[in-house]
């Protein structure tokens, strides 16, 4: 890495606050453009304008190089660089392309600076500019934080624009027609008289051209594809079986393998494998940090055999029963583990005398569990190292696999594969690191590694536990201060820390989703308190958000109630943002707030925003002799620009049942230091017959576009819960619910 | 044991406990149906067996002989989708996907028995199959269109 490289490094922040010491860089490094990776294999004849598009004599291929695990995202960075270049779906194919610094993240910032992802004062974008700067240097490519729309928006769209324009300048200079009179469309320029030159037709005479620079972008009202219901590129082979997962990759000589590490997360004593290995298929034991790996001719063979072996394992590095971590987050709320103070408007202590409203919350740990398990095939030779798996972050990857098989980073090949779920999972590495170390002992042969379900959530990084506070003061029937304190390990310190980065600064989750609402207050107070690391933890969709924002959300409502005050109307009378105003109000409209319900029902609000989203969701339910039953949501948010609606609507719905389904029912424990819950039975989240009708309108008052996976996560739970209260009474501070009310 | 999947016969020398799914995905290379959970609480490894939907990590491969088994690749295929696969493409039901073979097995099995099933029916039949991204709205409304198209024809 270069000197430039490693001085970012150090000062690189991921997630988090920004810059460590200041700015290592020149403007010059900043504005220096990557290399395109598409030129170091491009065939005589074959085209590249930009990392994003190549094309040949026979075929137009489009780079995607956000990970899909499900969001969509093929289809929507085709279609970005499609509506430009002047070609339908189905006249190209989609290539995830190769890791590389050109593909890095212009939007990662927004999330990594101290400030609302909605305040666009001279001082954040000051901060942004300084942090895209960082990761423009370190070339960090990765998926996540609701970012993949904001960084391709006008990115992949000026991408299919310099390939258009340098197209037709290829075919000026073949027919000598000017560039002025040439249009395009359907992969084809055309000339005045009608004549289509096949875009494949042009790529040789292309490829002697320096790529046009100066393209101006479509204006919106011009748009063919953007804001128009898209089919996406693998709607018919996900709905036919066809669709192949890094899960199904099958490769010549092929040797299966599964893994069975420290279920509490420390080291191996001893084992004993000699029954194992006598089972059939079975080829080998093999260790592997904190574990063991049995190779195998058959996956459940593996899986079978791993039964077989006994182990000892060393004891767990955090408090072995779940009461102690709870304990160590109850003794966080201290000056000394004061992370900081997010807001402090007003005067609270002053305001915080005499019959104050006070209560006390709980998120739990939950895991990802997305239903494709972790799995990763791995080839090491000499010359390189080739991966098949499908990941979040592809360069760190490489530099994760590198570190154990000797090479350098730039050796290791990754096939990205479709992703079968995610929310968080396939940031992590381990899996691939076990693949990796296992491969290396058998140089020469691919190596498939397949965890079984259980080994998934027992070694899985869960969304980290936090505690609230909130102390309150009602005067003459409104709300005159909030004081709200949070306590929760940091995620973003556990998560960078496997990846040897560390955090100076606050950790803007532990408080994500509480402190940047839009709520004007006489006094709100916001306070964050770091807990000691705990069990291993890692972002799960919306990180910091479903917890905080459970908190923030429920205890505005129980002070609302206190006041005597409508819910709706209370909220929308505090809130001064447009924006954020708007989108409450629409909620209010759609869900017909207010309209008369059965005495056994209710309906609840709540309003988070999370990735520079403001979303209000209206929950209803009814307490039925079974348990309590969610009969709809309604759900309005502006995420600017939609890009597909179809689309827009299923990640909206999804995002709502993933919260509904958690905050019904899911934790993970810790007893005798290993995970209680290790599979679906024990942490079951949302089923069909539990689902809500799910009603979504997007508004489009943002200038900037933002990402959908995240923001739609967080309301969910304090929205259900606060409908709970309306219809029962029962006013429940602690997630899952199920602990204290039944379901249907 | 021999058996068939797809109407070809197929003959395998496996253990007596292989689940179907693992005979179906490594032994015969047929990946549309889904290892998820492994002890039928996902739905993702759904098939039919002799026309009945089940959930190949439970049934082991002592009982296949003389079977016939179909999995998603048999149904349809993306030049010849079956009615309850056109549904899913209409209603764009997928997100990540990897449930999907499971639920449009199952959700065509239901389909066999109750051709114009409520939202209420589609609730207890589908109830096992999981979807971790959430698109349960778009498969009740996907199963009721292809009971429609089904229903037409």
């Amino acid at each position: 890495m270069s000197r430039i490289g490693k001085i970012a490094r150090r000062t690189f922040l991921f997630g988090s606050v920004a810059v460590a010491g200041g700015v290592a860089f020149g403007v010059y490094a900043v504005r220096k453009p990557h290399d395109n990776p598409l030129k170091a294999k491009l065939a005589a004849g074959a085209a590249t304008f930009n990392p994003w598009v190549l094309i040949d004599s026979t075929k137009i291929t489009l780079i995607t190089p956000h990970a899909d695990k499900g969001q969509g995202v093929v289809s929507s960075q085709a279609a970005l660089i499609a509506e430009e270049l002047d070609v339908e779906f189905g006249q190209f194919e989609t290539s995830f392309g190769q890791p590389s610094p050109a593909y890095w993240n212009t939007a990662m910032a927004e999330e990594a600076v101290p400030f609302r992802a909605t305040d666009n004062g001279f001082a954040a974008e000051t901060m942004r500019d300084v942090m895209g700067g960082v990761m423009k240097l370190l070339g960090f490519q990765g998926t996540g934080g609701s970012t993949t729309i904001p960084d391709s928006f006008e990115k992949l769209r000026r991408a299919g624009a310099i390939a258009r324009e340098t197209l037709k300048l290829a075919a000026s200079q073949e027919t000598g027609v000017p560039v002025e009179q040439l249009t395009t469309a359907n992969g084809t320029v055309l000339l005045p008289d009608g004549t289509a030159l096949p875009y494949t037709a042009l790529a040789a005479t292309a490829a002697t051209l320096d790529p046009v620079g100066d393209v101006t972008l479509r204006a919106p009202d011009t748009w063919r594809m953007i804001g128009k219901p898209m089919q996406r590129l693998d709607i018919v082979a996900k709905s036919t079986g066809t669709q192949t997962y890094g899960v199904d990759v099958d490769l010549p000589g092929m040797v299966h393998a599964t893994v069975c590490t420290n279920p509490r997360r420390s080291a191996l004593n001893s084992f004993d494998a000699s029954a194992a290995l006598k089972m059939r298929g079975i080829t080998d034991v093999v260790e592997v940090t904190n574990g063991l790996a049995v190779l195998a001719d058959n996956t459940w063979r593996a899986m079978q055999a791993m039964q077989a072996i006994e182990f000892d394992w060393a004891a767990a590095p955090y408090p072995p029963e779940q009461d102690g971590h709870w304990t160590a987050l109850e003794a966080s709320f201290t000056e000394e583990a004061r992370d900081n103070t997010w807001v402090d408007n007003g005067d609270v202590e002053t305001a915080l005398t005499g019959d104050l409203i006070e209560a006390e919350y709980r998120s739990p740990y939950v895991a990802h569990a997305p239903l494709e398990p972790l799995n990763a095939i791995v080839l090491v030779e000499d010359a390189h190292v080739t991966v098949w798996t499908g990941h979040q972050f592809p360069r760190q990857l490489q530099v994760e696999v590198a570190k154990i098989t000797g090479h350098d980073a730039d050796q290791v090949v990754l096939h990205n594969q479709y992703i079968g779920g995610s929310f968080g999972h396939r940031l992590e590495f381990e899996h691939v690191k076990q693949a990796a170390e296992i491969a290396n002992r058998r140089r020469g042969t691919p190596v498939k590694l397949t965890y079984s379900r259980e080994e998934d959530f027992l070694q899985d990084f869960p969304r980290h536990i936090s505690i609230g506070r909130g102390r309150g003061k009602i005067e003459n029937g409104q709300i005159t201060a909030i004081d709200l304190q949070m306590a929760a390990p940091s995620v973003i310190a556990s998560q960078t820390g496997r990846i040897g980065l560390s955090v100076p600064g606050p950790d803007s989750q532990i408080a994500a989703g509480a402190w940047n609402n839009p709520y004007t207050l006489p006094a709100f107070r916001m306070r964050a308190y770091r807990a000691p690391e705990l069990a291993p933890t890692s972002s799960w969709r919306s990180v910091g958000a479903p917890g905080a924002g459970f908190v923030f959300d429920t205890f505005l409502d129980e002070m609302i109630h206190a006041a005597g005050a409508d819910p709706m109307a209370e909220r929308i009378r505090l809130m001064d943002n447009q924006i954020a105003r708007a989108v409450i109000e629409t909620v209010a409209e759609m869900s017909d707030w207010g309209a008369p319900l059965a005495p056994n029902q209710g309906k609840g609000v709540a309003f988070v925003e999370s990735f520079g989203v403001p979303v209000a969701e209206v929950v209803q339910v009814t307490a039925t002799d079974q348990g309590i039953r969610i009969d709809n949501v309604w759900a309005a948010l502006d995420a600017g620009t939609v890009v597909d609606p179809i689309n827009y609507e299923n990640l909206v719905q999804g995002g709502i049942v993933f919260g509904l389904g958690h905050a019904l029912n899911c934790e993970i424990t810790y007893a005798d230091g290993r995970a209680e819950q290790e599979n679906y039975h024990a942490h079951e989240a949302m089923r069909i017959h539990q689902c809500p009708v799910i009603e979504v309108k997007a508004l489009e008052n943002q200038s900037k576009i933002r990402g959908l996976g995240e923001p739609p996560v967080p309301p969910a739970a304090p929205a259900l819960g606060n409908a709970i209260f309306a219809a029962t009474g029962q006013r429940i501070r602690e997630m899952p619910l199920n602990r204290h009310i039944d379901f249907v | 044991m021999k058996f068939t999947v797809n109407g070809t016969e197929q003959n395998v020398d496996v253990e007596d406990d292989m689940p179907l799914l693992w005979v179906l995905r490594e032994e015969l290379g047929i990946t549309g149906p889904k290892y998820g959970c492994g002890i039928a609480q996902c739905g993702a490894c759904t098939v039919h067996l002799d026309g009945v939907a089940v959930r190949s990590c439970q049934v082991p491969a002592s009982s296949l002989d003389g079977s016939a088994v179909t999995t998603i690749e048999g149904l349809g295929t993306p030049e010849s989708l079956h009615a309850v696969q056109a549904a899913w493409v209409q209603h764009q039901v997928a997100q990540c996907g990897y449930c999907q073979s499971g639920q449009i097995m199952q959700a065509a099995s239901l389909l066999e028995t109750n051709p114009a099933p409520t939202d209420e029916d589609i609730d207890f039949v589908m109830a096992g199959n999981l979807c971790r991204c959430g698109t349960y709205p778009r498969i009740r409304a996907a199963i009721h269109s292809a009971a429609k198209a089904l229903n037409k024809g």
